[in-house]
């Protein structure tokens, strides 16, 4: 993984690969890489006849069929369309709760970030919710969240909606809804398990023997190089530029 | 009836202590009739963003004019944090009244209703549930035993946004952005800029007619050209990527805050 673009060519890869199987993902807003993942997603299925996956991108003309105005993808959660979404966090705990609010003493919290958006509502209806936070450091990953913008687990009422994996720019992570608890599943190269011991703040599972995260095949850059960042440039044109001129 | 007048009599409608609804990012925001708003000398507005805002909610918080603010979130978007909203908040600057989008959404669907509050899925277990004392968990009324979270309604003094066009009995087009008609719902009263006013019924058509707001929950209309400058509209125009980021530079210490304001104040009335 020399270079910026390899970094996050797995990242898009990663998250294509967590998405196989749904029918509709969303992408929430400021998301480069979340909705290059979808849209990898819906290229690959479609080229190999898998069935179709619908994708709404937050922010886009072309890439999103949303015609009743801001609450339809709320609602549309609530009815149970929409299998996976993304959601990251200023502190991820343990536990899979999101902080988007801030540290220190609520509410004139010493760090303030931007706020909760759709979390505490989405976490809850969204079968597959990924969380994706490109920092990997102690800083982000605590024990316990200052502020619980959303919770992962709420056994008092019936839920469909939770965290399926947590993504960083050092690993993958499963969560463990029944422990409660995230396992790391792969280490990105040249990352070590050590690694991300030392900058994981929380306690997590670790298996005897941990895979690398495979690197995209050939096929897949090809399709990302290509297709991929040219849908991508409507929505974000200095992202996909940028990705396009290191290819 | 509705209204056409001159952008600063539209702005004059809006006065101190009442509470203002704006919408997100992209969706029509009324940033000419806010640098109008300034110059009013309006103080303590409350207020709400439908459901989150950024450049100008920062705007407004900057300039010391709000009391208090309801959002799920403010942000530049790809300019990152928004400097005032983040300095006010640690300052104690006003109330902060932390949502979610579809808490929002919910409380503003109560008011369209006439209802004193709506139930919404989800949030349980949230901190949100401690810092908004005015949300609810109940017991569900009925079907099967379960809590359920209730807000309560939203009914804004004044909704205010940007649209491309409006007819000239005040219809206004709002395509596919349909938060904006739940703003106007909800509002007392609507106040509504545009690109231009055109001759033709925008009701006329089967056509048109869908995306329109009709004039019923219009009540003053303003022309400003370039009005959600420097933020985007619709297929009209894309955001001015270049002045945000000069923007959200400039925001980060106070100073720098108020040359920004000065230079904004007089660029739209140069425009203007």
């Amino acid at each position: 993984m020399s270079t910026e673009r390899e970094r996050r060519e797995i990242l898009i890869a990663t998250i294509a690969d967590l998405l196989d199987g749904i029918r509709h993902v969303a992408v929430g807003a400021s998301s480069p890489i979340p909705a290059a993942g979808a849209m990898l997603l819906r290229a690959r299925n479609e080229l190999c006849g898998k069935p179709p996956v619908r994708i709404s991108i937050l922010g886009s003309q072309a890439h999103n069929f949303f015609t009743n105005g801001g609450v339809e993808l709320f609602d549309c959660a609530a009815q149970g369309r929409v299998d996976a979404f993304f959601l990251g966090g200023g502190q991820i705990d343990g536990h899979g709760n999101i902080n988007l609010v801030g540290t220190g003493d609520y509410p004139t919290t010493s760090v303030r970030w931007p706020g909760s958006f759709g979390s505490a509502y989405l976490y809850h209806l969204i079968p597959r919710v990924i969380l994706f936070r490109e920092e990997h450091s102690p800083r982000v990953f605590v024990p316990q969240v200052d502020f619980v913008s959303a919770r992962a687990i709420t056994p008092e009422i019936p839920r469909r909606g939770g965290p399926h994996a947590l993504l960083t720019n050092m690993a993958l992570f499963d969560f463990d809804r029944e422990a409660g608890g995230f396992s790391l599943r792969s280490v990105h190269p040249p990352f070590t398990p050590a690694d991300i011991r030392e900058n994981t703040g929380f306690a997590y599972q670790e298996p005897d023997v941990v895979r690398e995260t495979p690197r995209p095949d050939a096929a897949t850059l090809a399709l990302l190089r290509g297709r991929i960042f040219d849908e991508l440039a409507e929505t974000y044109p200095a992202f996909a530029r940028t990705m396009k001129q290191a290819a | 009836m509705t209204e056409i007048v001159a952008l600063e009599a539209l702005a004059a409608r809006v006065t101190p202590g009442q509470s203002l609804a704006i919408p997100v990012d992209g969706s029509g925001v009324a940033m000419a009739a806010t640098a109008a708003l300034l110059e009013t000398g309006i103080r303590d507005l409350k207020l709400i963003c439908v459901p989150i805002s950024g450049m100008q909610a920062d705007l407004l918080i900057g300039a010391g004019r709000i009391a208090s603010i309801e959002t799920s979130a403010v942000s530049l978007g790809e300019a990152g944090a928004a400097p005032r909203f983040t300095a006010g908040v640690k300052n104690g600057a006003f109330t902060m009244r932390d949502s979610t989008c579809p808490a929002i959404y919910a409380g503003l669907l109560a008011a369209q209703k006439g209802v004193p509050f709506m139930p919404i899925a989800g949030i349980i277990g949230s901190d949100l549930l401690n810092v908004r004392p005015d949300w609810q968990v109940i017991d569900s009324p009925v079907g099967e035993a379960r809590k359920v979270v209730v807000v309560p309604a939203i009914s804004p003094d004044v909704a205010l946004f940007h649209t491309p066009e409006a007819d000239r009995a005040g219809n206004v087009r709002i395509g596919r952005h349909r938060e904006l008609a739940d703003l106007a719902y909800a509002s007392k009263r609507t106040l509504v800029t545009v690109e231009r006013i055109v001759d033709r019924n925008l009701l006329d058509s089967e056509d048109s007619a869908a995306g329109v707001l009709p004039s019923l929950y219009v009540d003053s209309i303003a022309v400003a050209t370039g009005g959600a400058w420097p933020l985007a509209l619709w297929d009209e125009y894309p955001a001015d990527e270049a002045e945000i980021a000069r923007y959200a530079a400039m925001a980060r210490s106070e100073d720098g805050f108020r040359a920004y304001l000065s230079a904004f104040l007089t660029h739209r009335k140069q425009v203007a």
